[in-house]
Parts: structure tokens; C-alpha cells; sequence
């Protein structure tokens, strides 16, 4: 698309451009290359000197079982997270979606977490679940579990996945909202008319009419979890007990950290490019195209 | 319609007020714990009424902080405030101008600087965070607000939100001023811009909310605490040692964090949900 009407001025552009390409350059595309090259690189403990070893941080990046467990924490965390988050939103969706009289509060009601930082929201969810003051820990430690997201994996885990949909579902509402309220309502008339009800109505016609929404949907959320959650994990349990809630975007944090094995790190976060790169291509592909209207 | 209506509002209701309740009691706990002290809430049973330290909670939380972080609140949220709001109108500017130029003007190598804009789309902050972090650290950058703020707005959500609206102003428009001898400046000022403020605006609130709730960065390139921004500061509140945490000053804390912000999205409804459906897209 090109507009038929522009000037004509000759250096114009260039300044107006200009400060966002200079931002884009020092700031994006340079520290983006230096991950990539560094990569490549060996230092020595002190940091003085670097040698070319080409491909040696990401064959021992392979070769640590640290790696493999934090892609499977990643897995199990991100689809556990999209899974809750976008099946409790589109329930919300489809009940705030019947034209109620407090219909504009109700949504209100249930958007703002999304204004919540990530750490905060970590922050909010270990007060309710600690071990010893929480008040949401006391009844299940009352039913006979062993609560302790500190020293328990598994709680750790389970107490990462709540709090990080708890802040997901508001935007997953909305976009399910308004993906609801762009389905023509003759469509949903024709087929109560027929006289399917309406749970068979929503999996007939609403649901496959929604896919468009859910498959975008499913893509922001993964890069949510991928990179949003890193303020949650840093509140809620610092990648621990022991390693087993670091995921890879914390693991490329905390191997760095403090000048640590920055080649490692900078190897892993090469490896994460390609990873959202992958994810935003397969969704500008399919979002428009393979999802059925 | 064909089904009982008032049953089928019932049932919405009743989905939607426990969705509500579950949504807003984590907060709500947060706002209780911080009209408490310390022993109430340290022996487990907290009542779910407030109590009445309410105040000497939140002035202790703002003017002279808690035992751990020992920088007062209201100084990290001025810091958080400088930040979301450099981010916001930052942002703003670049891409408005950057959008401008590659809209209204053909010079060669446009489509390449649009392309090269466009690429960052895809990689958040997170995947470069050392090499930004050394840059910043050559630049001098190191806590400061433009260390701050200066890597965070680069990224093209902003170039195409405006791009995209820009293609929607018809051509007539520009014409019109040509012929009435306007310039560039002219056009910009007196006709694009009115015509984009609402979308500034609903940019502004989105990255208003994005600054403001920035984690991994500002915990990066902080190191003196006066430069800490409140969700850094809360996060140092908050010890394994459970001796040392001092929850009702980090609860106060967290409520104080999460007032701006929410604030932003109840009373600018509108624009926030503008924003957030149309940087997305």
C-alpha cells in the first residue's frame, strides 16, 4: 500500500528517521550481534582474554542436563500456563458475552490484573501460599499436605503456573471478548432455530469461528511465558529448589550473572532468538491463512 | 435467544462473580495485610477484615522504607514514575516521526530502513540482556534514566501502530494542504498530529503500564538504591530468611506499586483496550 500523494524533500526523511534507527542500531541490533558473536567465544576466567572455539559453548550447552531440564520446565510451564489461562479466560468471555446489564463493570472487574507487574503478582501469590503465614496455605496443610513451595519442586511449580495465569487470563479475556462479539449473531440465531442448544452451538460454531483468535492467542502466550515470567520466577523462587523452576530465559539470566560463563549464556540466548523467531514466523504464516473461517 | 433467559443470566453471573472474586482476592488479601503489623500476620492468622495500622504502614512505606530496602517507597516510585514516563513519551516521539518519514516521503532506501525497524519486533529485551548491558555500561549509562529507558523503547510496535494509521488518513488530506502551500511541518502539525491523538494516547497507556512494570532490566543496570525502581524494591523486601521479611511494609508496598497502573487501565478504559488490541495486531 502506498499513499499517491508525499514530498519530495531530500534529506527530511533521513532526519526524521534518524532517531529511531540510531536507538534501533546501538541498542538492538548491535547487542544482538555481539550475543551471537560472543558465542563463539571462549573467556578465561578472569574475563581478560577470549579465544575462537566456533561451535564448543553450544556442544557443551548440549551436553548439560541442566539444559534439557530447563527447556522441559519450560515446556511443562508454558503449556500449563496457555492451557489455564486461555480456558478460563474464553469461559469468562463467553458468559460476559450475553449482553448483561453489568456487563461494562464485569469487564472492568476482570481486566486490570493485567496492570500488574509480573513480580508483583509473584509477590501477591507466595504471601497467600507461604508455607507458614499463608492464608491460602493453612487449609491445604490442614487437609494433611506437606506445603512448602520453598523445598517442594512440585509446589514451587504449581505455585509459578497459578500466579502467572492469574495475570494472563485479563488479556486473554479481552481478545476472546471482542473475537466473540465480531461473530455475527444471525449465524448463532439460524442454529438455535434449528434447535441445537447451546453448549452443542459454541463447540459447533463459535469455538471454530474463535480460531483465529485462539491460535493468536496461544502464540502471545507462549512468548509470555518464555519472557514475561521471568519476574514471577525471580520473586517466587528464584529458579529453585535446586534448578528446578529455571527456565531457559532464566537460566540464560543466571548463567550470566555476575560475568559468569557469559559464552554459555550468550550461546543460549542465541538459541532463544531462533525460538521467537521460529514462533513469530509460524504465526505470521498461519494466523491468517490455515486457521478455518 | 430460544433458552430461559433469566437462567441463563444466572448462570453468567454466577461464573463471572467467582471469576471476579478469584481475579481480586490476591489483591485484596495484599490491601488487608498492609492495615496490619508484623506479629499478626507473622503467626498465621491474619483476619480477612482490615485492622488499623494502615497508616503508619503506608507512611512508614513511603518516607522511610523497610528494614531490608532502606530506601523510602515514594523515592522508588518516582524513579518507577521517571521511567514509565520517559519509556511512554520516548517512544512516542521516535515512532511517530520515524512513521512520518517512511509514510509521506519516498527516498531511496526506505523499504530498508522499514525492514530494519520491523526486525525487532520479534526479540524482547530478554535474549540480549548482557551485550545491552555491556553497551550501556561503555556508554556511561550505568544508573542513569537514559540507561534506563533508551534501550527499552527500541523496538517497532510503536513505527507500525502509527504507519498503520497513518495509511488510514485519506489523501486527500495532503493534498488539500499542498495546494494550500503547507509544508511537511505544516502538514504534520496542523493536520496529522490532531488527527492522531488518539492514538498516541492509547500508545501512551500501554507503554506507560510496560515501563512502569519493567523487572529484569532495571535490576540489571541499578546497582545504587537510589536508582531502584519500586517492583526492583519490592523484590529485596522479600528474604528467604522469614525472620527478616517485614510482609506488612512489602504488602504495603505492593499495593502502592499496583495503584498507578491500575489506576491507568479503570479510568482509561477506552484507550487501553485501543492500545493493547492494536499494538498486538
Amino acid at each position: 500500500m502506498e499513499k499517491r500523494a508525499l514530498f519530495s524533500n531530500k534529506l527530511l526523511p533521513y532526519l526524521l528517521i534518524f532517531p529511531q534507527l540510531a536507538i534501533t542500531l546501538i541498542f538492538f541490533y548491535w547487542p544482538a550481534s555481539q550475543a551471537v558473536w560472543q558465542s563463539f567465544l571462549l573467556e578465561d576466567a578472569f574475563g581478560l582474554s577470549s579465544e575462537f572455539v566456533g561451535f564448543e559453548n553450544y556442544r557443551l550447552l548440549f551436553q548439560q542436563p541442566e539444559y534439557y531440564r530447563a527447556m522441559v520446565t519450560t515446556a511443562v510451564f508454558s503449556s500449563a500456563v496457555a492451557i489455564l489461562s486461555l480456558s478460563c479466560a474464553l469461559l469468562l468471555a463467553s458468559q460476559a458475552d450475553k449482553n448483561l446489564k453489568a456487563g461494562h463493570a464485569i469487564k472492568t472487574l476482570l481486566i486490570w490484573p493485567y496492570a500488574v507487574a509480573p513480580a508483583i503478582a509473584g509477590v501477591l501469590w507466595i504471601f497467600m501460599f507461604h508455607p507458614t503465614l499463608g492464608t491460602l496455605a493453612r487449609p491445604i496443610k490442614g487437609a494433611g499436605v506437606d506445603w512448602n513451595p520453598m523445598l517442594n519442586a512440585n509446589h514451587a511449580m504449581l505455585l509459578l503456573i497459578l500466579s502467572a495465569t492469574w495475570k494472563q487470563i485479563s488479556y486473554n479475556f479481552l481478545f476472546f471478548l471482542a473475537g466473540l462479539q465480531a461473530i455475527p449473531k444471525s449465524v448463532i440465531e439460524a442454529a438455535a432455530i434449528d434447535g441445537s442448544g447451546p453448549i452443542r452451538r459454541f463447540w459447533t460454531i463459535i469455538f471454530p469461528l474463535l480460531s483465529p483468535t485462539t491460535f493468536f492467542l496461544i502464540v502471545v502466550n507462549i512468548v509470555y511465558v518464555f519472557f514475561d515470567t521471568f519476574g514471577i520466577i525471580d520473586a517466587v523462587t528464584g529458579g529453585g529448589p535446586a534448578g528446578r523452576t529455571t527456565t531457559l530465559v532464566y537460566k540464560v539470566y543466571a548463567d550470566g550473572r555476575l560475568g559468569g560463563d557469559l559464552g554459555g549464556s550468550a550461546a543460549q540466548s542465541v538459541i532463544l532468538m531462533i525460538i521467537v523467531i521460529a514462533l513469530t514466523a509460524v504465526q505470521f504464516r498461519f494466523v491468517e491463512r490455515k486457521v478455518q473461517y | 435467544m430460544v433458552e430461559n433467559r433469566r437462567y441463563r443470566n444466572l448462570v453468567a453471573y454466577l461464573v463471572l462473580g467467582m471469576g471476579v472474586a478469584i481475579v481480586a482476592f490476591p489483591v485484596y488479601l495484599a490491601i488487608i495485610a498492609s492495615t496490619f503489623d508484623a506479629g499478626t500476620i507473622a503467626n498465621g492468622n491474619m483476619p480477612l477484615v482490615p485492622g488499623d495500622q494502615a497508616g503508619i504502614n503506608y507512611e512508614r512505606a513511603l518516607f522511610t522504607g523497610g528494614r531490608l530496602a532502606r530506601e523510602p517507597v515514594g523515592m522508588m516510585m518516582m524513579n518507577s514514575f521517571i521511567m514509565a514516563m520517559g519509556i511512554a513519551i520516548g517512544k512516542i516521539i521516535i515512532s511517530i516521526l520515524s512513521a512520518f518519514a517512511v509514510v509521506y516521503f519516498s527516498f531511496p532506501f526506505r523499504r530498508t530502513a522499514f525492514w530494519v525497524i520491523f526486525i525487532t519486533l520479534m526479540l524482547p529485551v530478554e535474549v540480549r540482556i548482557y551485550p545491552t548491558y555491556k553497551i550501556v555500561a561503555d556508554l556511561g549509562l550505568l544508573d542513569t534514566y537514559s540507561g534506563l529507558i533508551l534501550p527499552l523503547i527500541a523496538s517497532a510496535t510503536g513505527t507500525l501502530l502509527f504507519r498503520q494509521f497513518f495509511m488510514t488518513v485519506p489523501d486527500e488530506l495532503l493534498e488539500a494542504s499542498k495546494i494550500d502551500g503547507a509544508g511537511p511541518f505544516r502538514f504534520f502539525k496542523d493536520t496529522l498530529l490532531p488527527l492522531s491523538i488518539t492514538t498516541i494516547a492509547a500508545l501512551f497507556v500501554i507503554q506507560f503500564i510496560y515501563g512502569w512494570n519493567q523487572y529484569l532490566w532495571p535490576l540489571l543496570i541499578t546497582t545504587q538504591s537510589s536508582m531502584q525502581t519500586i517492583v526492583i524494591g519490592i523484590k529485596k523486601m522479600i528474604t528467604t530468611q522469614d525472620a527478616l521479611t517485614e510482609w506488612q511494609i512489602a504488602m504495603t508496598t505492593a499495593v502502592l506499586a499496583m495503584v498507578p497502573p491500575v489506576m491507568v487501565v479503570i479510568f482509561m478504559q477506552r484507550l487501553f483496550v485501543k492500545g493493547l488490541v492494536e499494538t498486538e495486531k
